[in-house]
């Protein structure tokens, strides 16, 4: 078990470099294919209608006359323990993590993530426990009623979840809990330290909307799941030994059909925290998914660049952490 | 003393969209403490389904039950479920078939058998995880103190269904309904799990139901045997007069399709012909006529049109589900035994495989 756990960390790490070398390639490799010079890349580092020595001092402060695998080494070294810039005059120093500066404003893209991460996290991890929640316990009511009202009214919403994208449910939501019956007026972002109670109640419609998409997902998988498992043999022996159904239900029904939803919730998860784009994006709120939408938008390559890299870093912690969680859920799984 | 266990007209139906499934159309048996009973029959006979009927584990799925299962004289069918659950697993128990898949897979076999006991007892853990390392032990699994925290799948299938019986045995069940017990094992350990079977059961003095196709696992263990097909009883008495004096067309068929050491190896096997029944359309008369090489030897069409009557016709405590007369049936016998067929033709085994109702899926 520990074996896995540090050959799956060595994996990760080659991972995240491989991801970090595709998108290092795609920003620089491919504009010098295109017959791009350094001086052109330079010039997107300064204002408009910059004075050409200005282009040139960013063009050696940032090395970009320096063979690419230089570059590389660079940026990397950048991101792992941080990197001086010498542009003949002045030495500036990014500090670990860095992930270069902003075409936009010329600031540091690491402190920028990191303000934008709390965003994302209270949205993913506060509509993940709704889901989750939500998703699991529909689904397992339904599984137990199969063809009653309840499992076709819900199976019936679920569609509804599955079909209707984040920017219309969003919307709809908005309109009639925040404008229309001000239940939840004024919905914009407030950190969890300035004011709890204001950052919750601004976080309702968010995590609703995005919960419905996922709980939707969840309840049918669940659903799905429960079916098979309630006809397993093993819950006849449960109901032999006299157990209360409840206890067939949950304790031996719901932990075996509890495993797939485990994979797919922690890779759901990771897949989030890189950036709930739509979700952001329909209420306003400063997230990761904003501030990629934004650095497109820009095409602000570090930027771009640094969410990337965050993003992937989640999602393959995600896989690392399910793969780990298998063997914790499944005793059947070994390593 | 009354009898532990008295099941009498019992029916188990369930509607379907194809049509209603007789599974069970009335039986009636009775088993004393002590005792076992062999039941008997092929695939879909309704073995199965009466014994998951005993335990009321038909609760919640849409089978009708009438009739009556006393246990101790109280009526299993009319108790209440809350009532029924108190007693499953406490006075009566069971095996399954395939010990894998009905064990937890996620749970130790220690976790499952301390399950058991505590549904019941009212004790701590420890209490009742040294109950189980004594249960394991009893059962014949090495090191069960080592054992108990292992899953299923960490168990031969030998293992696996001792485990099961210990899981079966942890509140001392009055009665244990063993369901095709050996089915998914190697003939070695079929061999040793009947073995322990019967040595518990002299240990604990319970009552045992073995539900088989094998009639070498219940001529093996039972007292008595009730033979049953299409849902209904075909043969019910003690065992040694079933193997010795079959009374039944089914019966004999059964014994004459099976290899027997004690015969010439030269004694050709006679199968019987046909396959079983679909449930939702039970043939009239005789369910067993289709197949059955006898009924010319009944007047006028009663096979086809009357249902027989389980009568004991030829010893006392012995009956069977036929028209034939006590001298035809002895006779026949007789005849079968020595490898000798009626009219020495296969004429109602052509008839028999064609016959459209024995060919209904269900």
């Amino acid at each position: 078990m520990i074996y896995f756990i540090i050959r799956r960390l060595i994996m990760t790490v080659f991972l995240l470099l491989l991801v970090s070398m595709i998108t290092f390639a795609i920003f620089f490799l491919v504009p010098r294919l295109a017959g791009q010079t350094a001086y052109q890349l330079a010039a997107q580092y300064v204002g408009r209608n910059p004075i050409p020595s200005e282009i040139k001092a960013v063009e050696i402060k940032l090395g970009l006359n320096a063979p690419l695998y230089l570059q590389y080494g660079r940026y990397v070294k950048g991101i792992v323990v941080g990197i001086h810039y010498n542009n003949g005059t002045d030495v500036s120093y990014c500090p670990f993590p860095c992930f270069g500066y902003s075409f936009r404003n010329d600031q540091p893209v690491w402190p920028q993530l990191i303000s934008d991460a709390p965003v994302t996290l209270s949205i993913a991890v506060g509509a993940a426990v709704l889901w989750l929640l939500g998703g699991v316990s529909i689904g397992v009511l339904s599984a137990l009623r199969r063809g009653s009202f309840f499992d076709r009214l819900s199976m019936g919403i679920a569609l509804a979840g599955v079909s209707l994208p984040v920017f219309f449910t969003g919307l709809i939501a908005l309109e009639l809990f925040s404008y229309k019956w001000s239940i939840f007026p004024n919905v914009h972002y407030v950190g969890i330290t300035s004011n709890p109670l204001l950052w919750a109640r601004n976080l309702v419609l968010p995590w609703i909307t995005l919960a419905f998409l996922y709980a939707a997902l969840y309840a049918r998988l669940t659903r799905a799941g429960m079916l098979e498992t309630m006809g397993e043999d093993y819950i006849r022996t449960a109901r032999a030994k006299g157990l209360a159904e409840r206890k067939v239900v949950i304790k031996h029904g719901l932990r075996a059909a509890l495993t797939p939803i485990v994979t797919i919730f922690g890779l759901d998860l990771g897949l989030l925290l890189g950036g709930a784009i739509l979700t952001e994006t329909t209420y306003s709120f400063p997230g990761l998914g904003q501030f990629t939408i934004l650095a497109i938008q820009n095409q602000d390559l570090p930027e771009i660049m640094g969410v990337v890299m965050i993003a992937s870093f989640f999602i393959v912690i995600a896989n690392m952490v399910v793969d780990i969680l298998y063997a914790v859920v499944d005793p059947r799984v070994r390593f | 003393m009354a009898a532990l266990l008295e099941v009498s007209d019992l029916t188990i139906h369930f509607q379907t969209d194809d049509g209603l499934v007789r599974a069970v159309d009335g039986i009636s048996f009775v088993l004393e403490r002590g005792r076992t009973l062999g039941i008997v029959g092929e695939s879909g006979s309704g073995k199965s389904v009466t014994s998951m009927g005993i335990m009321g584990l038909h609760q919640g799925t849409k089978a009708r039950i009438t009739g009556h299962i006393r246990l101790d004289g109280e009526d299993l069918v009319t108790a209440s479920p809350a009532r029924v659950r108190e007693l499953r697993g406490s006075k009566m128990a069971m095996i399954f078939q395939d010990p894998l898949s009905s064990l937890h897979p996620y749970y130790t076999v220690g976790a499952q058998i301390i399950e058991a006991y505590r549904v019941h007892n009212k004790v701590s853990k420890k209490v009742a995880r040294q109950h189980a390392i004594d249960l394991l032990g009893r059962v014949g699994i090495p090191q069960p103190q080592v054992r108990v925290d292992d899953f299923a799948h960490q168990f031969s299938g030998g293992m696996r269904q001792r485990a099961m019986i210990a899981m079966a045995l942890s509140c001392d069940p009055e009665l244990l309904i063993a369901d095709e017990p050996t089915t998914a094992l190697d003939v070695t350990v079929q061999a040793q799990i009947l073995d322990l079977i019967s040595d518990l059961q002299s240990e604990f003095g319970s009552a045992v139901i073995i539900i088989t196709h094998d009639l070498g696992v219940v001529a093996e263990l039972s007292d008595d045997i009730l033979v049953m097909y299409a849902g209904r009883v075909a043969e019910y008495g003690a065992a040694a007069d079933i193997f010795g004096r079959p009374d039944h067309p089914y019966t004999w068929g059964l014994l004459a399709s099976m290899p027997r050491l004690d015969q010439d190896r030269t004694t050709r096997l006679v199968p019987i012909p046909g396959t079983p029944p679909s449930l939702i359309r039970v043939p009239p008369g005789c369910p067993f006529h289709p197949r059955c090489r006898y009924t010319e030897l009944v007047s006028g069409n009663r096979c086809q049109t009357e249902v027989p009557p389980l009568r004991e016709v030829v010893t006392p405590g012995h009956a069977a589900a036929c028209h034939l007369t006590a001298e035809q049936r002895v006779r026949q016998w007789a005849d079968l035994s020595a490898g000798k067929l009626p009219d020495d033709a296969g004429v109602p085994q052509a008839e028999a495989a064609g016959e459209p109702e024995a060919r209904e899926p269900v």
